[in-house]
């Protein structure tokens, strides 16, 4: 089945896609020409760090408005070695099986299935060394 | 600052669920019974808090009790907009535009989790506008670096639905245990069902006049209404972004309004005698006391146990029961407590009265992000 992003010019099959500016030199995710620190217009796109660690976590268990998927699904915050917290979904929906700084990596998790057949997917992270 | 501001009258819509009420209708009941609590005064301008009632839902209220002709104008601050509606009526009675302004919020909100056209559909798709998971995610940081435990996020539910007991106004009335708290499903850990209000309807009005300063007499003064939003940066900020930086040292929304309400009413937190916090989740109430600055930070949990925030302790927190008892109407939300707040400054509020309230502090915080802050005195 062809995959589709859930949203364009966010992630790749391995990364985030985020920005950093030249003013400030804080990075940002998503990716933005105008810095959200500073407001300062000089952006550049990066690859963002595929791994990181835990910061916080919880699991969804009941569908939110407008979502299709499957529940229970992890939700948290990864800090990366940016210095960017980040809130993403987790292949992990165990909150018993998370801890505090645990170390993890980017992947792509599977959402629905889009009227055209395509499978749409989006970023998450996962407890590294799980896949 | 050459005038006072009053708190003339005060008028609610039971919160709660009414199939056969539409928003109109709540807000007429409520600022008819504010406007006979003032005496009937002309009102120059009208402020209308609401989120979710659609295009001209001030007019349609005041349009149904034939009181037009004078400016009204909706507000949308999400959580706070009840608060935003009070902080341009008093900032304009202050200035001397008007002398007497109606201000008013309400709601019926949509039923299960709230849907938020804040989200784009494709945050929505991925699962990413999943608010209670945002709500669990701030819990698990407080419970982490304040030491606030689960069993105290079950005792708030206790406190504050013991205390919605003695309001007519609340939607859930009855006493529940600790136990009967963490056996409820969990929605997003650690977060269970009973530990979070349920968005319901209600409206609540204000009618605010100006005063002479240092008139002495039985009158409510409002002291201080601020309004804030959030800085860039926090991850966890009720701005809800995508990411922020790895820095614990932005102050949240709570606190910026909670300074800018200290600084106008020229008192500080030791000076107040009752407070209604924002309790949309139980630890967020616990939130609400370190960010307004009532207690040390990691100081919660413990001002929780020692019973400083029921009825009877040095500082009630929540009297009327709070969102947790009341159900949440996002407009009239911030009215809500100060309708609570007024009654309890006149000594009026029977079986949950605060002996001898004098200051009070009203408080809401959510999506923008928007905080609002509210000081009383009598």
């Amino acid at each position: 089945m062809p995959a589709r992003p859930v949203h364009d010019g966010m992630f790749t099959d391995t990364h985030l896609v985020g920005g950093r500016c030249a003013a400030c030199e804080r990075y940002h995710f998503p990716a933005a020409s105008i810095c959200p620190h500073c407001g300062a217009g000089e952006t550049d796109t990066v690859a963002l760090s595929a791994t990181g660690s835990l910061w916080g976590w919880t699991a969804v268990t009941a569908a939110p408005p407008g979502y299709r998927g499957e529940v229970p699904f992890g939700f948290g915050v990864v800090e990366l070695p940016e210095g960017l917290r980040v809130i993403t979904r987790l292949e992990e929906a165990d909150p018993a099986r998370l801890s505090f700084g645990m170390p993890v990596q980017f992947a792509l998790a599977p959402l629905h299935t889009d009227d055209d057949g395509n499978q749409v997917v989006t970023y998450a992270f996962v407890p590294a060394g799980d896949r | 600052v050459t005038r006072a501001v009053e708190v003339a009258g005060i008028g609610i819509h039971p919160f709660g669920r009414f199939e056969d009420r539409t928003v109109t209708d709540l807000g007429v009941t409520a600022v008819r019974e504010a406007l006979r609590d003032a005496g009937d005064p002309q009102f120059q301008a009208a402020f209308c808090g609401t989120a979710y009632a659609g295009v001209a839902a001030g007019h349609k209220v005041l349009g149904a009790l034939a009181r037009t002709g004078a400016p009204i104008v909706d507000v949308e601050a999400g959580c706070a907009s009840g608060g935003a509606a009070l902080m341009l009526a008093a900032g304009a009675i202050r200035s001397g535009q008007y002398d007497c302004v109606l201000v008013f919020g309400m709601e019926k909100m949509p039923r299960g989790i709230i849907r938020s056209s804040f989200f784009e559909p494709w945050r929505e798709q991925a699962g990413l506008a999943a608010t209670p998971a945002y709500f669990a995610l701030r819990a698990q940081r407080l419970m982490r670096e304040s030491g606030v435990t689960k069993d105290h996020l079950a005792e708030v539910v206790v406190k504050n639905r013991e205390h919605g007991v003695d309001n007519p106004n609340a939607m859930f009335r009855g006493v529940v245990s600790a136990e009967q708290v963490l056996a409820s499903r969990v929605v997003c850990e650690p977060l269970h069902l009973w530990m979070l209000c349920s968005p319901n309807e209600g409206a609540a009005a204000v009618v605010l006049r100006a005063a002479p300063i240092g008139d002495a007499g039985p009158r409510v003064t409002l002291e201080a209404a601020a309004l804030r939003s959030h800085l860039p940066g926090s991850v966890l900020s009720e701005a809800t972004p995508l990411s922020g930086l790895a820095d614990d040292a932005v102050d949240p929304p709570t606190t910026l309004a909670a300074r800018a309400a200290y600084d106008e009413a020229e008192l500080g937190p030791d000076d107040l005698d009752v407070v209604e916090c924002q309790d949309t989740d139980a630890a967020r109430e616990l939130l609400s006391y370190e960010e307004l600055g009532l207690c040390p930070r990691g100081d919660a949990g413990k001002w929780l146990t020692e019973g400083v925030t029921r009825i009877g302790g040095v500082l009630p927190a929540n009297p009327s029961g709070g969102l947790l008892s009341k159900g949440e109407p996002l407009g009239a939300s911030a009215l809500g407590q100060v309708v609570e707040l007024v009654t309890q400054l006149r000594g009026q509020a029977g079986a949950r009265q605060v002996d001898g309230a004098r200051v009070a502090l009203g408080h809401t915080v959510g999506r923008g992000a928007n905080a609002s802050v509210v000081i009383l005195r009598r």
